[in-house]
């Protein structure tokens, strides 16, 4: 075994030593677990992805529908806060970077090459405070610090079961939208797999306001379902802002709609059918003073759409999660051009479009422990300009990857996590004309208390 | 000839062996039979972390919980349709698990579905020797209800006051009887009886006939008896009605019922 090999042991034994000793001390406390005294698994197929008894849960305004649901019946020492903690150690790769042919002189020239950085990092900290305020109405807090600064992740506040009724729920503030598979718990954690890039896809030089379902959105949602969560529908209007707060953007205002059905195949598990739409206008140029964009009066609205299937399937202790989006942006959006000015149009000219999807399957060994897979491409069907090369900004991707918990009770929770990614990109311009290449790889732990 | 009896023997032995095992086993809810091993997979991530690794109620979060999670190696059971001392029906841990303990941990799990339902009762019931060893009593027979009217209530307030119920209960059904500060469930654990004011959901159930079934069958493993004995059908049901009219929701019900000719409260002064 060579010298480097037995290091690399060495450092893994070194890592599973650390992992027993952090084992045994577990004092804080996960906000809902505590409160009911369940485990993570409970509500989590492995935290943070939902479970359906999690999703009911949360579709519920965080009540299971027993005495414990309002605060009164809560010990005044119950603080409803969580933290999450992600200290890892990760490897990024840049495959074909262009580099000065010598270090330091920039007139060198740029030649091709890999570039890599690796070291330890903690993504930042996450927290949350959530809960009920009494009886059928919720709130929830996300506020987040990372090394680039704080900021406010999501604040809302919701009334549930209004007229006693499941169907109807109302959701203001800043939040995520019910999206098909949720960005917010997606189980990734490195730079190239953590996103679910359909979510956040607008074709190269494509300057619509909008980028993405997976955005945090500034609106009111209205939201139900049957008691047992099996036929769901979530319909929001949110500013044409990306959840960008203080007006800033546009005037325009966008509508996602999400409908899903569940069924229950005796003897291999429960099955998610879902459809989803975002509907929307974003703003192809502003009022100007002094030829200066005035914020907040954008004009000329365009239209835009993406809309798509998705399907969650659970045999025994697998599962996968299959996604379909298209897209479609108006020729303006597409071009960046203000649509007051039709006549800078290139030739030829029209709304792009595009079409993408993603499929990530999980092994559940047992509840602490989840093997991950997921592929995810996007293509271009129509280029807004018909000069620009057909498979610009295509991408695939692909993330393997596992977690597992040794601690998983109602006061904290902990993971070990290995995962590696691989992004080719179109989209990003290299010196051979071939698509971008980065790859990651991340171990580390996901501390929740 | 030896040989062939002792093959026949032993093959009979086994046949018989087998059946008693799959009676001890077998866990059947409607159509849907229960996967022990499935259920286990289900109990780690649900409900471990109370009941316990062996099903004993000593989970993580045990200590932390009041009521105490139950003790699956006993095979007793509160919510039953068999008689007082008699193992529960697989349909009665389906609906326990589907509807959750009232006034405990023990959320509802009805986001669950059936068979997952039907395996979790299948491995509880491993948990204890008991299924192996007996086969529950037949459901109790549960009579059609007789009319709620003032008289049934008034003889259910008697019968509440002649059969005890309020040395536990309380005479109003506060749950502070004189006996309450002293009763103790089958581990030891100190329990309250129910206080009938609060307005809060029965831990079996709340409707009529799951109240009246909870008369007929007690709640093993607490100090809540059987009623079978000691009063007939219609006088259960009558303990039932009166029941019904302490919860605050009755009595707010009946403020509503005011007549209109009820003298209006005089307008504070200005």
């Amino acid at each position: 075994m060579e010298i480097g090999a037995v290091k690399k042991v060495g450092a893994q034994l070194l890592l599973g030593a650390a992992l027993l000793a952090l084992a045994a001390p577990a004092h804080a406390i996960p906000a809902f677990a505590r409160k009911y005294g369940l485990p993570c698994s409970a509500c989590h197929e492995a935290w943070p992805m939902l479970n359906n008894f999690g999703q009911t849960f949360k579709d519920n305004g965080y009540q299971l529908g027993n005495d414990r649901d309002s605060p009164i019946y809560q010990q005044p020492g119950y603080w409803p806060i969580m933290f999450r903690v992600t200290p890892t150690w990760h490897r990024e790769s840049n495959d074909r970077a262009a580099v000065d042919m010598v270090p330091g002189n920039a007139g060198s020239g740029l030649v091709q090459s890999t570039v890599t950085q690796s070291g330890f990092d903690v993504g930042g900290i996450d927290v949350v405070t959530a809960g009920t305020l009494s009886k059928n109405i919720s709130f929830f807090v996300q506020p987040y610090f990372s090394n680039s600064g704080a900021g406010l992740s999501q604040a809302w506040a919701r009334f549930d079961n209004l007229f006693k009724s499941h169907w109807l729920n109302v959701k203001f503030g800043r939040f995520e939208l019910d999206e098909p598979i949720s960005q917010e718990r997606t189980l990734w954690l490195n730079n190239t797999g953590f996103f679910y890039y359909n979510y956040f896809f607008t074709p190269p030089g494509d300057n619509n306001f909008f980028t993405g379902l997976g955005n945090i959105q500034l609106g009111v949602e209205v939201s139900g379902h049957t008691p047992d969560d099996h036929t769901r529908y979530s319909v929001a209007v949110v500013n044409n802002s990306n959840g960008a707060t203080g007006l800033q953007a546009s005037q325009a205002y966008d509508v996602y709609a999400n409908f899903n059905q569940s069924f229950d195949i005796p003897g291999v598990g429960l099955q998610r059918l879902g459809v989803y739409t975002f509907v929307g206008e974003s703003p192809t140029y502003y009022q100007t003073s002094g030829g200066n964009p005035i914020p907040g009066t954008g004009q000329g609205d365009k239209g835009f759409y993406r809309v798509g299937a998705y399907g969650q399937w659970y045999v025994k202790k697998f599962d996968f999660q299959t996604f379909y989006e298209h897209g479609h942006d108006n020729v303006f959006l597409g071009n960046a051009l203000p649509s007051n000015q039709p006549t800078l149009l290139p030739p030829g000219a029209i709304g792009p479009s595009w079409n993408g999807g993603f499929v990530e399957a999980h092994y559940n060994y047992n509840p602490r422990f989840i093997l991950m897979g997921k592929y995810e491409l996007v293509e271009m069907a129509k280029q807004a300009n018909p000069a620009i090369k057909g498979n610009l900004g295509d991408l695939d991707t692909w993330s393997i990857g596992y977690r597992y918990y040794p601690i998983m009770n109602p006061r904290a929770g902990l993971a070990w996590v290995q995962e590696y990614s691989r992004i080719i990109n179109q989209g990003v311009p290299t010196l051979s004309g071939k698509a971008g290449i980065n790859d990651s790889y991340l171990m580390g732990f996901d501390f929740d208390f | 000839m030896r040989i062939k009896i002792g093959l026949a023997g032993s093959a009979a032995f086994f046949v018989l062996l087998s059946s008693l095992v799959a009676f001890g086993q077998e866990t059947r809810v409607g159509n849907l039979v229960g996967n022990a091993e499935h259920g286990k997979f289900l109990y780690q991530r649900y409900c471990i972390f109370c009941h316990g690794q062996f099903g004993d109620g000593t989970g993580e979060s045990a200590p932390y919980l009041d009521p105490k999670p139950r003790d699956f190696t006993k095979g007793v059971y509160k919510c039953r349709s068999t008689p007082s001392g008699s193992l529960p029906l697989d349909s009665d841990l389906f609906d326990t698990i589907g509807r959750g303990m009232h006034a405990s941990g023990m959320p509802a799990w009805r986001p669950l579905v059936r068979q997952d339902r039907v395996d979790l009762v299948a491995y509880v019931k491993s948990f204890s020797p008991r299924f192996k060893d007996e086969k529950p009593d037949p459901a109790v027979t549960i009579p059609p209800e007789t009319p709620d009217t003032p008289d049934s209530i008034k003889r259910g307030a008697d019968l509440f006051q002649s059969n005890n119920c309020w040395s536990c209960h309380g005479k109003d059904g506060r749950g502070n009887g004189p006996s309450a500060s002293t009763l103790t469930d089958s581990k030891g654990y100190p329990i309250v009886p129910f206080d009938f004011t609060s307005g809060r959901e029965f831990k079996c159930g709340d409707t009529n006939r799951e109240m009246f079934r909870d008369l007929m069958t007690g709640l093993d493993g607490t100090p809540m008896p059987s009623f079978t004995d000691s009063m007939k059908p219609d006088q259960m049901w009558d303990v039932v009605h009166f029941i019904r009219t302490l919860s605050s929701k009755k009595h707010l019900m009946a403020a509503d019922q005011t007549p209109p000719s009820a003298p209006a409260p005089a307008a504070p002064a200005q």
